[in-house]
């Protein structure tokens, strides 16, 4: 009895420990995610600095509806959701690829050189990426210079709408395919090298043995990168954005993050840039749990 | 392994590695040029005559930062900010991860925390609601509203926690056996058994700090007060004047000229330098996380 009743006060002082350990975590939550959270009250006013939250007048929905009649607003939604799906399904069908291939790669030391290299750009940022992309797209840059001595003629490519988005997708592509990759490559690792020898003994083709066993075998992983995937397909990247546009291509490469941004930080219209940021919020975390649900669904995981 | 010695195998393999080199090739090739433009005269690079090597090799660009005091600056801004959110972060994350790896019979509790966690990681007040907090509380244009936004990065949290969960329950009672207390359990049991995943989020505070070039734009309003990242970017060249200078060459030169860009590239370099250094760790420790983040659970 005695030995019980310690058991249990040391119990609740383990919790009480517990709780201290949570404490300062949650200090910066409430202050920097739940607070915000209370200030998208915005959306529903009109936000003056000088009178604060509580103090500015109520409007109700007039942020939402003056936004469904902006012609920018379904330009907006569409531009960010080609840009995120094109980066999503490319970069996708491009990694999986790319795991194929460096599988066959039976070259140790090439293998790791290889693997270096490609990884590297997932961990530049955006800011001097950009430098590199203008760097080689630029009306003098390279890609020009090499399409002169094809004899064709230069490209804008980045004061260009029809060509802006492609640019987009490809140099995102560029920069996260290999790092993307390494889920896939430790999916193809995982299969079963016995499948592959007895395929191969009944004659099948290396095309079909990859076809047949490798795609199915890494299927889950696919699926569940899908999944996960589709929860992003509102952020079309602003960093890379922000930093390869221009008003030349706000018609095609303008999207959500970087309209808030604008409107909100350089205009000053602070509840319209939040009723838009709050519309985003809302349909992003809507797509990421129905995501999360796809994936326990089809791969028995969850993503959070 | 299947040995294939048939010749449509060995054309297959032939291909193979070709196509991956190439890959390799392209992805360093964009990177390598801005090497040798950092290293070539601003004549050539004005010109558009570098390629693979430096023209005209030179350090002038490398000189010119020397004594560039806003450049480093901006720098010093960023090696303190990656060291105190290193700090901060890791120390929210251990502390964070240990009791929320408790189950709900030991830890009451548990369960709620969990829930406020998932949906802070789910659900923002967005750009504007966050800037006017950190405007509010005074943070403006100090090394602290580029760090405590982000003091506890949820993602890192739940990876560790699904690492402790994975710790033998025998340890711990060991240790509470010999009159350890919940903080000492956390120190001497958990953190030294959870050193590599523990790694991994130190390297993702790292660079995400480092790399970061937004908090600076938005919550900085003197150039002075900028991270080494919303500096460059801001420097980086006028793409709209560039683009409106259209076709004539005379006018790219001169933008090329007024916006240095081989100096530009010096910067550049330099501030990727710190990433490169850490970059072996990166590679080991990044590859497992991310293998353990998405394969777990």
């Amino acid at each position: 009895m005695k030995k019980k009743n310690a058991l249990k006060i040391r119990r609740r002082h383990s919790e009480l420990s517990y709780h201290a350990m949570m404490l300062p975590g949650m200090i910066f939550l409430l202050i920097f995610s739940y607070i915000p959270m209370f200030g998208l009250w915005m959306a529903f006013q009109e936000y003056a600095p000088a009178k604060g939250i509580l103090g500015s007048p109520w409007v109700g929905l007039m942020h939402f509806k003056y936004m469904s009649t902006l012609p920018d607003i379904g330009l907006l939604v569409r531009n960010t959701v080609v840009i995120a799906l094109g980066k999503i399904v490319i970069g996708t069908v491009m990694a999986i690829l790319f795991a194929i291939l460096l599988n066959e790669v039976k070259n140790k030391l090439l293998k790791k050189s290889v693997q270096t290299i490609v990884y590297l750009p997932h961990f530049l940022s955006w800011v001097v990426l950009a430098s590199v992309v203008v760097n080689f797209f630029n009306l003098d840059g390279s890609v020009n210079q090499m399409l002169g001595t094809l004899g064709m003629e230069k490209i804008n490519f980045l004061g260009s709408n029809q060509l802006f988005q492609p640019l987009l997708i490809g140099t995102d592509v560029w920069k996260e395919f290999g790092y993307n990759s390494i889920v896939y490559l430790a999916a193809i690792t995982a299969i079963d090298p016995g499948l592959h020898e007895a395929a191969a003994i009944d004659g099948a083709s290396w095309r079909k043995r990859v076809w047949h066993i490798t795609l199915p075998g890494m299927m889950p992983i696919i699926l569940l990168m899908a999944a996960m995937n589709l929860s992003s397909i509102l952020s079309a990247g602003f960093d890379q954005v922000y930093n390869l546009y221009s008003p030349m291509v706000y018609e095609t490469g303008d999207i959500l993050d970087t309209y808030v941004y604008r409107m909100g930080l350089i205009s000053r219209q602070y509840s319209f840039g939040t009723a838009v940021g709050l519309l985003k919020s809302v349909i992003g975390m809507v797509l990421m749990v129905s995501s999360n649900g796809l994936a326990k669904k089809f791969t028995d995981r969850k993503i959070f | 392994m299947i040995e294939n010695k048939s010749i449509s195998g060995r054309i297959r393999c032939f291909v193979i590695y070709v196509v991956v080199i190439l890959l390799a090739v392209i992805c360093l090739v964009p990177l390598w040029n801005i090497v040798c433009i950092s290293f070539s005269s601003s004549g050539a690079v004005a010109g558009n005559r570098v390629g693979m090597w430096p023209v005209q090799f030179t350090l002038r660009a490398y000189e010119k930062i020397m004594g560039d005091s806003q450049f480093w600056r901006s720098f010093g801004i960023s090696v303190v900010r990656v060291a105190i959110a290193l700090g901060i972060n890791l120390v929210m994350v251990v502390l964070m991860a240990y009791p929320l790896s408790k189950s709900k019979r030991e830890f009451k509790a548990r369960n709620i925390y969990m829930y406020l966690l998932v949906f802070a990681m789910l659900f923002n007040g967005g750009m504007i609601p966050t800037y006017l907090v950190v405007k509010e509380l005074g943070l403006l244009n100090t090394v602290w509203s580029l760090i405590l936004p982000g003091a506890v990065p949820i993602f890192s949290v739940i990876m560790v926690m699904n690492f402790f969960v994975g710790i033998p329950k025998s340890l711990e009672e060991a240790a509470i056996i010999d009159g350890a207390t919940p903080f000492q359990v956390l120190l001497s049991v958990f953190i030294p058994c959870a050193k590599p995943s523990i790694a991994t989020v130190a390297l993702f505070s790292i660079v995400g700090n480092w790399n970061d070039f937004y908090s600076g734009l938005i919550y900085m309003t003197k150039v002075k007060n900028y991270p080494v990242m919303t500096y460059i970017q801001s420097l980086s060249v006028n793409l709209e004047e560039l683009i409106k200078a259209g076709g004539s060459a005379s006018a790219l030169a001169n933008a090329a000229e007024v916006s240095n860009q081989n100096l530009n590239a010096a910067k550049i370099v330099v501030a990727v330098i710190p990433l490169l250094l850490i970059y072996p760790l990166l590679q080991k420790y990044l590859i497992t996380g991310i293998v353990m983040g998405s394969v777990k659970e």
